[in-house]
């Protein structure tokens, strides 16, 4: 791993970081990940890995529920006429 | 003059019935505790204004001849669990604006009970740590001695209980973030059952290990407040269709029908401190001395394995937080630029850390070797532990490997994850655990020992935690 690395990762994960920021990052990246890796020893008993999702379905009944629209609007950064206003993508 | 030192919820509903004394005298002998303390402790990030009108709501129902378990008492909430039109930050510079929009489940709960909230309480950012110095608004100090850490993540709840800020509190448990700072401050805490109780308003670190609990003074009372949060909820699917065993079905004849298993080797392993190691020795040899049976097992270093879950659903959950619709934003030139700068100014170290660090865990070319390999060995290890509990019907460990450490002591993130390796195994399988106060190191530092039983046996838990109080306090 390095500096390389961190930054794509920062740009992947839409972090910006600071020169030295990135330096102390790959350090401690490095440790941790040498440590986790040790995951590799870990004895496997016929398991497969286990991924919990699964879809719990409710009944389509309509349901008065409170939205608190004011609370949920006066927190948008930009808005226009009660509608979230963001940047032009393209 | 209320007594609070010795005050439970339990004697404190009694006495509310009784009209000894008010919920509002209550509340406001709490928020004088809170005045004289907070400036030094920092347990609460905000003291509700409303307080007294909430106890005054209380007494309201009392005196109408209502009584519920938690009606007109005082409970402190961690920082991460949402309160319908309040501040609720997960200690974070990118949520420090934000109000919440609605109730937490637990919250709804605790609001038809009749809780009074005294306010919102420190944690380490988004729930990453284990000591309260990750909060962007300042560490959270013990009460035993303010130049060490409160644990964490819900350091500010343990010590709200411990220093009588509060009667009880909420906190979120994502791999001993009750247990830890329960045990740091003398207090107990309790981790129920994954999916016993409702997530839905609690902040997402971890969503498959992410559970509310209690911090309280006794087991009797985080039983009666998990009597009041848990069951099934349609805003959280992860919530179990059944209840978990709160009351003991068939009462054993004496309690070595149970049998306490204990991983020594983990235990003595080296990096465990030696006085957390003599305490729990003689913990062991007092429950012995009640009747039960005491089993050598067997348990794994489940660090890295938790270690790599977390990363992973740390960075997806935390890709939430952009500054597009509410919380901080930071104007760019672009959207992309948007992003960049409100995350990187937004977000404290330890959560841009591990975001990079499940970034990388989840990248194609390290997928399989590392939260691949995570899963399947989740998997492995939850039909390990259904094994083990044929065996026997407790598992018994220190909560902690060491006591409070100094703050500033632990620079290296490392050294910090190595704290939870008693804890995290909890989380891994989503089974109970309970942290009890077991007695003190030098410099009168609390410690705590820790109880583990399988899926939804809470009533274990309640049962052997009240006999060992017993012990504890009238010494063996």
């Amino acid at each position: 791993m390095d500096i390389k690395d961190v930054e794509d990762l920062a740009r992947l994960a839409r972090i910006e970081l600071g020169e030295d920021e990135k330096k102390d990052i790959l350090s401690d990246m490095k440790g941790i990940l040498e440590y986790v890796r040790t995951i590799e020893s870990m004895e496997v008993k016929d398991a497969q890995p286990e991924y919990s999702a699964y879809n719990v379905w409710r009944e389509d009944k309509n349901e008065l529920r409170e939205f608190s629209k004011e609370l949920v609007t006066k927190q948008f950064p930009d808005e226009k006429d009660e509608f979230l206003k963001v940047k032009k993508i393209l | 003059m209320i007594d609070l030192t010795t005050l439970t919820i339990a004697t404190a509903r009694k006495k509310l019935d009784n009209k000894e004394f008010s919920a509002f005298a209550l509340a406001q002998t709490y928020l004088r505790e809170i005045k004289k303390k907070n400036g030094e402790l920092n347990a609460y990030l905000e003291v509700y204004d409303d307080v007294l009108e909430q106890a005054e709501v209380a007494d309201d129902r009392i005196a109408k001849g209502e009584s519920h378990s938690l009606l007109g008492i005082p409970i402190a909430i961690k920082d991460n669990i949402l309160i319908k039109g309040r501040h609720a930050t997960s200690a974070s510079k990118i949520l420090e604006n934000y109000i919440a929009s609605y109730d937490a489940t637990v919250i709804e709960k605790l609001k038809k009970e009749g809780a009074v909230f005294l306010g919102r309480t420190n944690i380490d950012e988004f729930a990453l740590g284990g000591s309260t110095e990750n909060s962007a608004f300042g560490v959270t100090k013990n009460p035993y001695d303010t130049s060490r850490v409160s644990g964490g993540t819900s350091g500010g709840s343990a010590v709200a209980v411990s220093a009588n800020m509060a009667l009880a509190a909420l906190g979120s448990d994502t791999g001993g973030s009750i247990r830890q700072p329960s045990a740091f401050c003398g207090v107990v805490g309790f981790k129920p059952t994954y999916g016993s109780v409702s997530r839905s308003g609690l902040m997402a670190a971890t969503s498959s290990f992410d559970v509310i609990g209690p911090i309280t003074k006794t087991v009797e009372d985080a039983e009666i407040i998990f009597g009041v949060i848990h069951g099934n909820d349609v805003l959280d699917s992860t919530t179990l269709p059944f209840s978990p065993r709160t009351v003991l079905k068939k009462s054993p004849k004496g309690s070595s029908f149970f049998r306490i298993g204990v991983p020594w080797s983990l235990v003595n392993q080296d990096g465990i401190d030696s006085e957390v190691k003599e305490n729990f020795k003689k913990s062991v040899k007092n429950l012995e001395g009640l009747g039960y049976k005491i089993k050598d097992i067997s348990l794994p270093n489940c660090l890295p394995l938790y270690y790599i879950i977390n990363f992973a659903e740390v960075s997806t959950n935390l890709a939430r937080y952009d500054g597009v619709k509410y919380g901080l934003h930071v104007d760019g030139k672009n959207l992309l630029e948007d992003y960049l700068l409100t995350r990187g100014v937004g977000f404290g170290r330890e959560a841009r850390r591990r975001i990079l660090l499940g970034t990388y865990v989840l990248s194609a070319g390290y997928y399989d070797a590392y939260y691949g390999k995570a899963q399947t060995t989740r998997a492995s290890l939850k039909k390990e532990f259904t094994k083990v509990f044929s065996l026997v019907d407790l598992i018994l460990t220190p909560t902690t490997p060491h006591p409070a450490w100094k703050i500033g002591e632990k620079n290296d993130p490392l050294s910090v994850y190595l704290e939870d390796v008693f804890t995290v195994t909890a989380n891994i399988v989503g089974i109970p655990a309970l942290s009890l106060p077991s007695g003190e190191a030098s410099g009168k530092l609390p410690l705590g020992i820790q109880f583990m039983t399988s899926h939804g046996r809470e009533d274990l838990l309640f049962k052997i935690g009240k006999e060992f109080e017993a012990i504890s306090k009238d010494g063996p």
